[in-house]
């Protein structure tokens, strides 16, 4: 009767929401920059940048809507963020002239104050509670969130 | 940009996010103060726009990339007009701590602005 998975947009998860959409424009103004202004120079870096921005774009919307198709979009591609930066933090540390410092998953998001790296721990932990067999089973969690 | 003005942005600006994160986390809804702070931040903005278009005609011209330095700039003054929205639909505590982000995150790119225009080389 009520759409309980839409309880991952309440309270908190309203911050969390903000937060990557701030990301998801911020990401997609420096990749819209880079690929205008300097894509020979490391185009393989600066395509993933722009695939990011386009993840964190697809993540902020499944964050928001509710259902159970938009809850795995959330998981995918918030998963899939978390692996980019950890591989391209990784990548770029070992190997600085194919990822060159100034993308959103370079240094595990160092030039994003780190949320790249943080804020999608976050996001599945968000997830996780508001998980839609927990929300089913303990509907009262949603009024403590 | 002119020194002294990305200046006065950059105390208003983090001033303004951090009140707002505490006043959300302490439970307070958008008001006045609140939003009224954001919408100081984004009439700042709205005239760092018509400083940074002038300037350069006066001499004044960034050192590092023109492109880059408006990407930031069009992208921070999107942000408060959003947050002010936001603040108006979710009148919830979570709304002024998401104003309060909104907030510090222009002044972070305003001090992103502040390195391309005055200190980078393009």
């Amino acid at each position: 009767m009520t759409t309980t998975t839409s309880t991952r947009s309440t309270g908190l998860g309203r911050v969390l929401i903000a937060v990557y959409g701030l990301l998801a424009l911020a990401a997609t103004g420096r990749s819209v920059f880079q690929l205008l202004d300097d894509f020979e120079k490391a185009p393989v870096a600066y395509s993933l940048s722009a695939l990011a921005a386009v993840v964190y774009i697809l993540a902020t919307i499944a964050l928001i809507a509710p259902g159970s198709r938009w809850y795995r979009i959330a998981v995918l591609t918030i998963g899939f963020e978390f692996v980019g930066v950890i591989v391209v933090g990784l990548l770029s540390i070992y190997d600085p002239v194919l990822f060159p410092a100034k993308t959103v998953w370079s240094g595990f998001g160092k030039g994003y104050g780190y949320v790249p790296l943080v804020l999608p721990v976050l996001g599945m932990i968000w997830l996780y509670l508001h998980r839609p067999s927990a929300a089913k089973a303990a509907p009262t969690t949603s009024a403590a969130a | 940009m002119i020194e002294w003005f990305t200046w006065v942005q950059l105390a208003v600006a983090f001033p303004a996010g951090l009140l707002c994160v505490v006043l959300g986390l302490a439970g307070r809804r958008p008001a006045d103060l609140t939003m009224g702070a954001l919408a100081l931040v984004e009439v700042l903005l709205l005239g760092q726009v018509v400083v940074s278009i002038v300037a350069p005609l006066a001499g004044n011209a960034p050192t590092g990339s023109a492109l880059e330095f408006w990407v930031y700039l069009v992208t921070a003054a999107i942000i408060p007009p959003l947050a002010i929205v936001w603040g108006l639909v979710d009148r919830s505590r979570w709304s002024t701590v998401t104003l309060g982000v909104a907030a510090l995150a222009v002044g972070v790119m305003l001090y992103r602005m502040y390195q391309i225009w005055f200190v980078q080389v393009a």
